[in-house]
C-alpha cells in the first residue's frame, strides 16, 4: 500500500469529516462538498477522490452500498464505519498537531 | 477481513469492474444533472481505464490478481503447445515419481525412526571380528551369557535389551494338523517398558517374565497380527498356542504400530528371550543387543566398557578351545564391539540394500536432471520464439519482475502437473519395488504410508525442479532488449550456447547412467550364471519335522516310501538344503595333527544325496548301511586341495575338532566334485558330507520329480510323508531353484531397474538432442539457405548443423566415463566379476549415446537439407 502522504492524509480526514456529519453520500456529493464547504478553494480531482474512497473501504472505515435513484439510475452511497470514527479522530489530532507545529515556526522564525 | 475480502475480489475480478465502472458512470451523470457539460465531465475524470485500474489496485490483492491472470496465460501457453506438454510432464512426471518412489524406499528402510519412545538414543551393538578371510566383518549377534554380563556393567549408563531376528516359525493354535507359521522374535522382556509401549489388551511383557530359562511360556502379541488372525478380537488373552513342543500362553496385545525392531520385516509374536533353548550357551550368539543410553550419557564410554566385558568374557571362553588352533584363536581374540545408531531398526536387509537403494536413488536422480534439462531448453526455445511477445510486454510497461514471475508460473505448471502424474507413479511403483526384495517366503513388509514426510518430499522436488528448469528462462526472457527483439536481430548464439552446455551434461549424465547399469546387468548375468556344482533341475526341498528325535531307520522309510510315489524320480533326506543359508563349521585335524586355523563345512546327508543332487563323482564310494557317524565321510575338491594338498584323499582320516576340545575321527570313502554351501559370491568351501547316524527331530527329503514343474507334486507329498510314518509332517516347501534365486534377488533388482533407467536416460537425452538440433537449425534457416544457395555441400550443411552439438555429447560422454569410473570405486562391493575398467563396460555406453545422437541428428540434418533458400530468405 502507497505511504500516506500529508496531502493524502488530509484527503482522508476532509472525506471521513464530511461522512462523518452528513452521512451516506456519494462521490460526486463528497466532492461538491469539500469544494462548497471549503469556500472553493479545495478542489478534489476525481482521480484521486476514487482510489482513495476505494482504499478507505477496503481498510474498514467506510462502508458502501448501491441504492436505486428516483431516476432509476443506482448511486453507490458512502458512510462511516465505528473504525472510521476512530480513525478520524486520530487524522484529526495528527492534523491539529501538524498545524500547531507549523505554526509555531512560523511565529517564532 | 480486509484482506479477506481483497482475496474474495480477485475471484469477482469482472463483476468488481464492472461496479467501479457503474459507479464512475453514475458520478458523470450526477454531475450533469448538476448542470455540467458532459464532455467536460468525463474531460475531468481523465482516462476510465487508468481510474479503474487504480480502483482494482486498492480493492484487491495486486499479486494474487497477476497470479491469477499469469496462471490462466500459463496454462494457455500449455493447452497451445499441448503434445510438446504432454511429452514434457510425463517424462519429467516418470522422473519425478521415481525419485518420491526411491526416497519411499530409503527412507522406509533406512530413515523413518521406530514406533518407539526416543529412538534417537537407541543403538545397535556390534563387533567387528576378522574371519578366515582375512577381512573383518561386523557381527550383530551376541551369546546370552556375555549379554547378561554387559547389561550389569552399564546399568546406570544404559540399558540393553536382546533382541533375536524375526523367524518364520510352525506353532498351532489346536492340533498339529492345523499348524500355521508366525513371525515370532524372542525380546527381553523389559523391552516393551524401555520403549515405552503400553498393552491395548491384557498386558505387555515385563522383567518379571525373562528372569529362569524356560520358566515364562507367554507371549504378547503385535498389533498387525491381532488385526490379521483374530480380526482384533478382545478375548485373545488367555489363549494357548503351542510352539517347539511348549505351550505358550498369549498374555495381551501390544499397542500400536510397533511391529519389532527388524526394519523390514513384520513381528507378530513377542516371546521372552528366556524361552529359547539356546540362552544358557556360551557358543551360540543367537541375538542382537540393542543399547537405549540414558539422556545425557555419552556413547563412547559406555561402549569402551561394553568391549571390555565382552573381551574378558571371550578371553575365559577361549581358555576352554583345546582343539582350536592358537592362530584361530589369537584372531578371534582381536574382536571389538562398537556402537551403531539404530533409531530406524537394525536388519540384515538394511545392511544388504544400503548401497544398492543410494545407488538407485543417484541414478534416478540423474535421470530427473536430464529430463529437467529437456524443459529447460524447450522453455528456452520457447520463450526464444516469444522474445517479441515479451519485447512488447516490456515497451508497455511490464516490469521485469512481471516477466519472470509469467514464465516461471507457466513452469510451475509443468511442475506441478508432472508432480501430480509422478505421485500417482510413485504410489503404484515404491510397494512394487519393495515386493520384487522377496526372500525365500518371508516377503519383505515395509510401512509406506504417504505422510507428511514423502509429501514434504515431494513438495520440495516440484520446487527444486520447477527452480531448475525454469528460473534461467525466466532471467533471460526477462532480459529482453525491445528494440532489438522486435527487430528480429537480438544475438542468437547466446541463447544456444545455454543449450550447448545442457547437452553436454545431459549426455555426461546419460553415459554414467548406461555404464553403471552396464556394471549392474553384467553383475547379474555373470552372477546367474555362476555353476552351482549342482543340478537344481526339478528338486524339490521338503523340510520335514517330527515331534521328537526321530531314528534313521524311520527317515529312511520315508526316503522309500516317496521313492515309490509316482512322479518321483529320486529321493535323499539332507539335514538341510544347500545354499539354505544354514552352516556348520569346525577346524579338522589330519592324521593326528594340530588343528587348521581354517574352518570345514560339514553337512548330514543320506545315501543317494549325492546321486540325487546331481554332484559327479571323483572318486571312491558313497554312504552305505553301517556307516557311521563319527565314521565315515565324503570330502569335495576344495577340502581335498586345502587339507590334502591335492592328493586323492580317499582312505585317509582326519579329526574334526571341535570348539570343546572333542575329536571325531572321519575316514574318507569319497570324493566328490565341489557343490556351492552357503553362498554364491565367495570362494568355494571345504566340505565334508557325513551320514545319518543319530537320531534327528528335522530333516530336508530333497525329491526330484519327473514332471518339468515339480509344484505339481507338492500336495501329493505333503499327503505322503505322514502316511509313510505318522510321527512326520512336512513344514515347508521350496524348490532348490527358488532357493538358488535368493542369492541373485538384489542383483536382477539393480540390473532390472538400473537397465529400464538406463533406457529412459537414453531416450530423454535423444529427444533433448533432437530438440536442440531441430531448434537451431530453426533458428539458422536463413544462414542455411544462404550456404545453400551460393553451393554449399550437403555434408558441409551437415556438418554446420551438427558439430558444435556433436563435441559437447562427446565432451558429455568421456566426463560422464570418468565420473562413472570413479564413482563406480564407492559400489565395488555391488559388482561380482565384472571391472569398471572392463572394455565391454566402457564401450556399451559409448556406442549407445553415439547411436542415440546419430539418429537424434538425422531429422535436423534433413530438415536443413530442404531449406528451401528463396523461401528461406524471403520470410521476413
Amino acid at each position: 500500500m502507497r505511504k500516506a502522504d500529508s496531502l493524502q492524509g488530509s484527503l482522508d480526514l476532509l472525506v471521513l469529516k464530511i461522512l462523518s456529519r452528513r452521512p451516506r453520500l456519494h462521490g460526486y456529493a463528497i466532492m461538491t462538498a469539500i469544494q462548497d464547504i471549503s469556500g472553493e478553494v479545495l478542489r478534489v480531482e476525481e482521480g484521486s477522490l476514487y482510489p482513495a474512497l476505494h482504499r478507505m473501504e477496503e481498510a474498514g472505515w467506510i462502508r458502501a452500498q448501491w441504492i436505486t435513484k428516483d431516476t432509476g439510475r443506482r448511486a453507490r452511497l458512502y458512510e462511516l464505519t465505528a473504525a472510521g470514527r476512530e480513525q478520524l479522530s486520530t487524522e484529526e489530532s495528527r492534523w491539529q498537531a501538524v498545524t500547531a507545529a507549523v505554526n509555531r515556526v512560523l511565529r517564532v522564525v | 477481513m480486509s484482506l479477506w475480502s481483497r482475496v474474495a475480489n480477485v475471484f469477482r475480478g469482472p463483476s468488481l469492474s464492472r461496479e467501479i465502472d457503474e459507479e464512475f458512470e453514475s458520478h458523470i451523470e450526477e454531475a450533469v444533472e448538476r448542470g455540467r457539460d458532459r464532455a467536460a465531465a468525463r474531460q475531468a475524470f481523465g482516462s476510465a481505464l487508468r481510474r479503474r485500474e487504480e480502483s482494482r489496485d486498492m480493492r484487491l490483492l495486486a499479486w494474487l490478481d497477476w497470479l491469477c491472470a499469469d496462471s490462466v496465460f500459463g496454462w494457455r501457453q500449455l493447452w497451445k503447445n499441448r503434445v510438446t506438454s504432454a511429452a514434457a510432464i510425463l517424462s519429467l512426471a516418470l522422473a519425478m515419481g521415481a525419485c518420491t518412489s526411491a526416497f519411499r524406499l530409503i527412507d522406509a528402510l533406512l530413515l523413518r525412526p521406530l514406533p518407539v519412545a526416543d529412538p534417537q538414543r537407541l543403538y545397535a551393538l556390534t563387533r567387528q571380528i576378522t574371519g578366515t578371510d582375512g577381512e573383518r566383518h561386523t557381527y550383530d549377534g551376541w551369546a546370552y551369557p556375555v549379554f547378561r554380563r554387559m547389561r550389569a556393567a552399564v546399568k546406570d549408563q544404559a540399558e540393553l535389551i536382546a533382541v533375536s531376528p524375526v523367524m518364520r516359525t510352525d506353532l498351532t493354535y489346536g492340533s498339529d494338523a492345523e499348524t500355521e507359521k508366525a513371525h515370532v522374535q524372542y525380546v527381553s522382556g523389559w523391552m516393551f517398558g524401555s520403549f515405552g509401549l503400553r498393552p491395548s489388551v491384557g498386558r505387555v511383557l515385563t522383567e518379571n517374565d525373562d528372569r529362569e530359562p524356560g520358566a515364562h511360556p507367554y507371549a504378547v502379541l503385535s498389533d498387525d497380527y491381532w488385526a490379521r488372525r483374530f480380526a482384533r478380537d478382545p478375548k485373545v488373552a488367555g489363549r494357548t498356542f503351542r510352539m517347539d513342543n511348549r505351550l505358550y500362553e498369549v498374555v495381551g496385545v501390544c499397542d500400536g504400530p510397533f511391529a519389532g525392531t527388524e526394519t523390514g520385516f513384520v513381528t507378530d509374536i513377542f516371546v521372552p528371550t528366556m524361552m529359547n533353548a539356546r540362552v544358557t550357551r556360551s557358543d551360540s550368539a543367537w541375538h542382537g543387543t540393542l543399547v537405549k543410553v540414558q539422556p545425557g550419557v555419552a556413547v563412547e564410554p559406555v561402549r569402551d566398557r561394553l568391549n571390555a566385558v565382552s573381551r574378558a568374557f571371550e578371553e575365559e571362553r577361549a581358555k576352554g578351545w583345546v582343539g582350536a588352533s592358537r592362530q584361530y584363536i589369537e584372531t578371534w581374540l582381536q574382536q571389538t564391539a562398537s556402537l551403531e545408531p539404530a533409531g530406524a531398526g537394525r536388519s540384515a536387509l538394511q545392511k544388504q540394500y544400503r548401497s544398492p537403494l543410494a545407488a538407485l536413488g543417484v541414478l534416478v536422480a540423474l535421470v530427473l536432471l536430464i529430463s529437467s534439462a529437456n524443459i529447460a531448453n524447450l522453455m528456452a526455445a520457447q520463450a526464444a520464439a516469444r522474445a517479441r511477445e515479451m519485447a512488447l510486454r516490456v515497451s508497455i510497461g511490464a516490469g521485469r519482475w512481471r516477466l519472470v514471475q509469467l514464465v516461471l508460473v507457466e513452469s510451475a505448471w509443468l511442475g506441478i502437473l508432472a508432480a501430480g502424474v509422478g505421485a500417482l507413479f510413485a504410489w503404484w511403483s515404491a510397494p512394487f519395488v519393495a515386493g520384487l526384495l522377496n526372500p525365500l517366503g518371508e516377503p519383505v513388509r515395509l510401512a509406506l504410508p504417504a505422510d507428511w514426510r514423502v509429501l514434504g518430499f515431494g513438495l520440495a522436488l516440484t520446487c527444486g525442479v520447477t527452480l531448475f528448469f525454469g528460473l534461467a528462462p525466466a532471467l533471460r526472457a526477462s532480459a529482453v532488449k525491445p528494440a532489438a527483439a522486435l527487430k528480429g536481430g537480438e544475438d542468437p548464439h547466446s541463447r544456444r550456447r545455454l543449450m550447448h552446455a545442457l547437452v553436454a551434461v545431459q549426455a555426461a549424465f546419460c553415459v554414467l547412467v548406461l555404464y553403471v547399469a552396464g556394471l549392474f546387468g553384467a553383475t547379474f548375468e555373470r552372477l546367474s550364471r555362476e555353476p552351482t556344482g549342482f543340478s537344481a533341475d526339478r528338486l524339490l526341498t521338503l523340510e520335514t519335522v517330527a515331534a521328537s528325535p526321530q531314528p534313521a531307520s524311520y527317515w529312511n522309510q520315508v526316503v522309500e516310501h516317496l521313492r515309490a510315489t509316482p512322479g518321483v524320480e529320486t529321493v535323499a533326506l539332507a539335514s538341510r538344503a544347500l545354499l539354505s543359508g544354514y552352516s556348520s563349521n569346525d577346524a579338522v585335524a589330519v592324521e593326528g595333527g594340530p588343528p587348521s586355523a581354517d574352518e570345514a563345512y560339514f553337512l548330514t546327508v543320506s545315501s543317494g544325496w549325492v546321486q540325487a543332487m546331481k554332484i559327479p563323482w571323483i572318486d571312491g564310494r558313497d554312504f552305505r548301511a553301517g556307516d557311521t557317524y563319527p565314521g565315515v565321510a565324503i570330502v569335495n575338491e576344495t577340502f581335498t586341495k586345502r587339507f590334502f594338498g591335492g592328493r586323492n584323499p580317499v582312505g585317509r582320516s582326519f579329526d574334526r575338532a571341535t570348539d570343546e576340545g572333542a575329536r571325531l575321527r572321519l575316514r574318507i570313502v569319497g570324493m566328490v566334485r565341489d557343490a556351492r554351501y552357503l553362498d554364491m559370491r565367495g570362494p568355494m568351501l571345504p566340505v565334508a558330507y557325513v551320514p545319518f547316524s543319530q537320531p534327528v527331530g528335522r530333516g530336508t527329503l530333497i525329491v526330484r520329480t519327473s514332471s518339468a514343474n515339480p509344484r505339481v507334486l507338492v500336495e501329493v507329498l505333503r499327503r505322503e510323508v505322514p502316511r509313510a510314518r505318522p510321527e512326520f509332517r512336512v513344514s515347508s516347501v521350496e524348490t532348490q531353484a527358488e532357493i538358488d534365486l535368493v542369492y541373485t534377488v538384489r542383483e536382477r533388482l539393480l540390473a532390472m531397474l538400473a537397465t529400464f533407467f538406463a533406457f529412459v536416460a537414453l531416450l530423454l537425452a535423444g529427444v533433448g538432442l533432437y530438440g536442440v538440433l531441430d531448434y537451431s537449425v530453426l533458428q539458422r534457416r536463413r544462414e542455411i539457405g544462404i550456404r545453400l544457395a551460393i553451393g554449399a555441400q550437403a555434408g558441409g550443411v551437415a556438418r554446420l548443423v551438427t558439430a558444435e552439438a556433436f563435441s559437447m555429447v562427446l565432451a558429455g560422454a568421456l566426463g560422464g566415463l570418468a565420473l562413472g569410473m570413479v564413482a563406480a570405486r564407492s559400489i565395488a562391493s555391488l559388482f561380482y566379476r565384472v571391472k569398471p575398467t572392463d572394455w565391454d563396460v566402457l564401450a556399451l555406453p559409448s556406442l549407445a549415446i553415439l547411436a542415440a545422437a546419430l539418429l537424434a541428428a538425422l531429422p535436423a540434418v534433413i530438415h536443413a537439407m530442404r531449406i528451401d533458400p528463396a523461401t528461406a530468405l524471403r520470410a521476413e
